[in-house]
């Protein structure tokens, strides 16, 4: 199995270089070369045109390249100045240059890691490679989870820190960040370089092509599709304060993390409280985390079916179950739904992340529920399946179901939903119909619009 | 009546601490082992291994070789649990569990293998305490805190020590991200593994220290199964003193203090069953869970 | 045979026989003689009819008792350290009533005293559900402190208030005849092994065939996914199992008192607590499996004494066995993880 193959990538003092690609094309792999958590298993990487051997993420360290994960790897239990002090290795006699003093303005050093914003929290990352030196930062998908007055304000610093004489890689699938931030760009598609060059000579059009290898844009604004179905008469089945969903309703909820997004969809899935909501019907959850709370690894196919429906007829009659016949149903959905497994008793945790979903959406659907919630439909999915699930959630949306989504990306809430709603600080506000994505974000914020709002 | 209640005062004061010290070794070094996020049940297995091979070594050559040989053998055991709860990443529980399990049954067939089935016990040479010039001169604290053995100013010595370390250190900062977060600790540069296995061996050697302080200092013979849990309540301790160096020791005291409580009695000619002091540092130590567990 | 069975089995032979070997270059290094003293271990527990009878199976009757109570927590993805505890607090509520049922007809004396049995293991258990509970002690150490409890308990009964009449030993009187079990002519196997094996069939029936059953294993496995996906609520079903397995524990000592002692004193139990944590980790928590281990180290038991007897080997050196067949099982199951995880570490076709 190779992640990366033949890939040249070169970084120099004073730019920024993008590094683009689709989940699994081996763009995150590179970097961990560069970090030295991964050996590579050929070629080489050259420091300040010297042969080095990076053994660890240490040796790395040394020779001045910090990497910032996407997962935050602070420690919560301790304060920002113990953390920052773990990172560099000692106590006190450490210094994080011109930027990092901007970026310790605004976290208190005493304060508990796991009491910061995600944004500080991103800004102590960066600081813990600062911190150690870093003079080449490799950043992993920085903007993910913040708002666009955050993503700005980044950027921001990026620009400084090269102008300072640092080098930053920008690791994102964003095509506007790339053509925004960075000088120079790779794209990666199957761990294979398909595009290197100059931002400035390059479009949104032709990155995704390289991305994809087919015509078509990445992320896509398809424009929200109008598959309002001839249900808008029947009863509601979700109301969350005076917002009132119905069945064929493709709701989207955009949110910044930590606003609560989390608890109403899960208050919708009756697991938690979230004032104002009020649901009818049942409800199906498939909750973003699939091997610790959809899906349990060990058991087969057919006992996750169970475990999800629990007592249903066809295999539960009073105490007993009846394997067989979850079994059999189990047999079916597989070929309903395409997953790719060897039968209904493989144990679930030997399926592919993608074919886990599908799995988990047929067991939701099996319930045949009212309300269907989605917690990050496409996480970790290839283009192929996430384009799938998309399909599929469409279509559970025009046969009835009020399908309700979120996801970290904007672009995906909004092409697929019909109503958008955005939360913030615990509150709950639809989006205009047509509302594009800077309206959007600026809910997201509580920027209050210009003329009044619904 | 004064002078009966302040010598009788001092004579409890003195227990209590006499009895703590094994408690507050164990403790202190599965407090290093917990705050790296490593519970070792087999801590009770290591303090007995310890107790028999101090009894071992100081049979043979003297009481300073039963403490040596004592904390070797602590370690012994505690590096098998490393091998198998850290290298090998297997239960923790499980497998400190089943290291005591074999570390009862070893110690009994050395014992009975190398003094016979019942023998008589064996008469150890113990470790004297040591009086502090002017300081053991102070009425009632003087003489129970100061006429010590020399291993429980070892172990008083230690909190301030462990303290240093935990708090005032790059490695003991290290230790505590190791325990809160291994993933995390390990993205900073720590060598989580080697982390865990150093506080647990150092963790064995203070429970090793223990039995030898249990045989040479406070019992003076070895026994099978002398130890009764005492690793399991150090455990308990650690808990109650909310994984911090001064917390144990007070927790220590308290329980050798619960325990010191049946000297008074006898002393003070109040009947009560003895089983019930027996209990009382088991109960304490629950009673202590309770009111202290919070992870 | 399903491949993991046919696992299971591999792993558990290969415990053994390390567990054996173990205690063969142990005994040679000790200056014993490993052949002699396997020989008479042997002989201890198969050698005749009687110890067959008399020593291995009468040993294996609370082994496989509890050893059930244990592999009904394992399941749970919980750990009953206090089988012990449970046991002596079993044994002592079933010779208090024991002692008072004089003159009833048998199935009613036998029945009180298993229920009281029963009733004083799940009491013993239901402090450390309950610190679990509210305050979120580790369960663990509280029922590992209330085995010393326990065993104090014993020490002040029989030397107290259910001290014999006599007062010359510290034991209890016998209990009342009509409370003891019927035992095989000749030897001393009584009716408890009869429901040591109706307890092993009726929980593979729970286990498999039903949906409590099924919680049990999805709480063991995952207990988010149980909560969130399945709707079950993992600290009710882990409750349940722990005082079940108290329960079974407790049931264990009243069977024990009724069937071969018929008194209660100390060290009753030769550490069956423990002893029965192997039964059920080599038995991988299958029921009918725990028959076979509860039988297996029911023999090693009783070796133990034919080897103490024979070899001057001092019977405590099995427990050496037991732990390193615990470890070895330990370390077997994270070497199936590893395998595990490695497979489904590969892509499948759909994914890149």
């Amino acid at each position: 199995m190779r992640a990366v193959r033949g890939a040249d990538f070169s970084l120099a003092a004073g730019e920024v270089h993008a590094l683009v690609g689709e989940n699994g094309a081996g763009k995150s792999t590179l970097m961990h070369i560069a970090a030295g958590l991964v050996p590579p298993d050929a070629g080489t990487v050259h420091v300040d045109g010297r042969e080095v051997r990076l053994h660890s993420p240490r040796a790395a360290r040394d020779l001045g390249i910090g990497m910032v994960h996407q997962h935050f790897t602070s420690v919560a239990g301790l304060t920002v100045a113990e953390n920052l002090a773990l990172a560099a290795g000692r106590l006190d006699g450490w210094t994080a240059g011109g930027v990092g003093t901007r970026l310790m303005e605004g976290l208190p050093p005493h304060a508990l890691a796991s009491g910061l914003s995600v944004a500080q929290r991103q800004r102590l990352e960066i600081l813990k490679a600062l911190a150690t030196g870093a003079r080449v930062l490799l950043l992993d998908e920085p903007t993910a989870l913040l708002t666009p007055v955050e993503v700005e304000a980044l950027h921001d610093l990026i620009r400084e820190f090269v102008k300072s004489g640092g080098a930053v890689a920008l690791i994102t699938h964003k095509l506007r960040e790339v053509l925004g931030t960075s000088d120079r760009v790779t794209v990666l598609r199957r761990g294979i370089v398909t595009l290197r060059g100059m931002t400035a000579e390059q479009t949104e059009q032709s990155l995704a092509q390289a991305m994809i290898g087919v015509e078509g844009v990445a992320s896509s604004e398809e424009g929200s599709g109008e598959q309002r179905a001839p249900f808008a008469a029947l009863g509601v089945t979700v109301e969350i304060g005076v917002i009132e969903l119905r069945p064929g309703d493709l709701v989207g909820i955009a949110a910044v993390e930590g606003n609560g997004h989390r608890e109403l969809l899960r208050a919708i899935a009756r697991l938690e409280q979230f004032p104002g909501v009020r649901v009818t019907g049942t409800v199906a959850l498939v909750p973003e985390d699939r091997t610790a709370e959809g899906l349990i690894g060990e058991l087969s196919l057919a006992e996750n079916l169970v475990l999800g429906l629990g007592a249903d007829p066809r295999w539960a009659r009073r105490a007993r179950l009846d394997w067989n016949a979850a079994r059999r149903r189990t047999a079916e959905l597989i070929e309903a739904f395409e997953i790719v497994a060897p039968g209904p008793d493989a144990p679930a945790g030997t399926l592919s992340g993608g074919n886990q979903q599908k799995l988990l959406l047929a067991r939701a659907l099996e319930t045949r529920p009212s309300v269907l919630v989605m917690e990050n439909p496409t996480r970790g999915l290839d283009v192929r399946t996430t384009e799938e699930m998309h399909r599929r959630l469409r279509a559970t949306a025009t046969s009835g179901v009020t399908v309700i989504i979120h996801s970290t990306d904007l672009d995906e809430v909004l092409a697929l939903a019909n109503r958008v709603l955005v939360v913030h600080r615990r509150g709950v506000r639809e989006a205009p119909r047509g509302a594009d994505r800077q309206a959007v974000g600026e809910m997201m914020l509580g920027v209050q619009p210009v003329n009044g709002e619904p | 009546m004064d002078g009966d209640a302040l010598v009788l005062l001092t004579g409890f004061l003195a227990a209590a601490i006499r009895i703590s010290t094994p408690l507050l070794l164990a403790a202190t070094g599965e407090m290093l082992n917990e705050r790296a996020g490593v519970i070792n049940l087999g801590v009770e297995g290591a303090m007995l291994a310890g107790a028999l091979a101090s009894a071992i070594g100081a049979a043979a050559y003297g009481s300073g070789a039963g403490v040596a040989l004592a904390v070797l053998a602590g370690v012994a055991v505690a590096a098998l649990f490393s091998a198998v709860a850290i290298g090998a990443r297997a239960d923790q529980i499980i497998t400190g569990t089943a290291i005591t399990l074999g570390a009862i049954g070893l110690t009994g067939t050395i014992y009975r293998t190398a003094f016979g089935p019942g023998g008589p016990g064996l008469t150890l040479p113990t470790l004297p305490a040591v009086a502090i010039p002017g300081l053991s001169a102070i009425p009632v604290l003087g003489p129970a805190l100061f006429e010590q053995p020399l291993l429980t100013y070892l172990a008083w010595l230690l909190v301030p020590a462990t303290f240093w370390f935990l708090f005032r250190s790059w490695w003991g900062l290290a230790l505590r991200a190791t325990g809160e977060s291994p993933e995390s600790a390990r993205a900073s540069g720590v060598p989580v593994e080697r982390v865990q296995i150093l506080a647990t061996l150092v963790g064995g050697a203070l429970a090793g220290l223990a039995g030898a302080t249990l045989v040479l200092a406070q019992v003076g013979t070895f026994a099978e199964k002398m130890t009764a849990g005492r690793g399991f309540i150090a455990i308990a301790i650690v808990v109650l003193g909310r994984w911090h160096p001064v917390g144990v020791l007070l927790a220590a005291l308290l329980i050798g203090g619960a325990n010191a409580l049946q000297f008074l009695f006898q002393a003070m000619g109040l009947a009560a069953p003895y089983q019930l002091f027996l209990v009382m540092p088991y109960l304490l130590a629950l009673l202590a869970l309770a009111v202290r567990t919070k992870r | 045979m399903s491949g993991p069975a046919a696992r299971a089995l591999l792993t558990g032979t290969i415990a053994l026989l390390t567990g054996f070997a173990v205690l063969a270059m142990g005994l040679a290094a000790a200056g014993y003689d490993p052949v002699l003293a396997l020989g008479a271990l042997w002989r201890g527990a198969f050698g005749s009819w009687y110890a067959l009878t008399s020593a291995t199976l009468v040993r294996s009757i609370p082994l496989i008792i509890l050893g059930l109570g244990l592999a009904l927590g394992f399941r749970a993805g919980v750990f009953n350290i206090g089988a012990e505890g449970q046991f002596y607090a079993g044994a002592i509520a079933a010779t208090w009533v024991g002692l008072q049922v004089t003159g009833w007809p048998a199935f009613a004396a036998v029945g009180a005293v298993w229920l009281a049995a029963l009733v004083a293991g799940t009491l013993w258990i239901v402090v450390p559900v309950l610190l679990k509970a509210r305050f979120g002690v580790l369960e663990v150490i509280s029922t590992l402190l209330l085995n010393f409890v326990a065993e104090a308990t014993v020490s002040y009964a029989v030397t107290g208030p259910l001290m014999e009449a006599k007062r010359i030993y510290p034991q209890s009187d016998p209990i009342a005849a009509t409370a003891r079990l019927p035992v095989l002519p000749g030897s001393r196997l009584h009716l408890g092994i009869l429901v040591a094996l109706v307890l092993a069939t009726l929980f593979w029936w729970l286990f498999t065939r039903t949906a409590w059953g099924f919680r049990l294993r999805a709480v063991g496995l995952g207990p988010r996914a149980a909560e969130v996906s399945g709707r079950i609520s993992s600290g009710r079903v882990v409750a349940v199992a722990l005082l079940c397995s108290g329960a079974l524990a407790g049931l264990g000592g009243g069977v024990e008192i009724t069937g071969v002692t018929y008194t209660l004193f100390q060290n009753l139990s030769p550490g069956y607590g423990f002893t029965a944590i192997a039964v059920a980790l080599l038995a991988r928590n299958h029921p009918v499996g725990v028959i076979f281990t509860g039988l297996l180290f029911g023999a090693l038991e009783a070796g133990a004494q034919g080897m103490q007897r024979e070899a001057g080997v001092p019977a405590v050196a099995v427990q050496v066995t037991e732990a390193v067949i615990i470890l070895v099982i330990v370390l077997a199951e994270v070497l199936v993880r590893r395998a595990g995880t490695l497979r489904a570490s590969e892509p499948a076709a759909d994914e890149r």
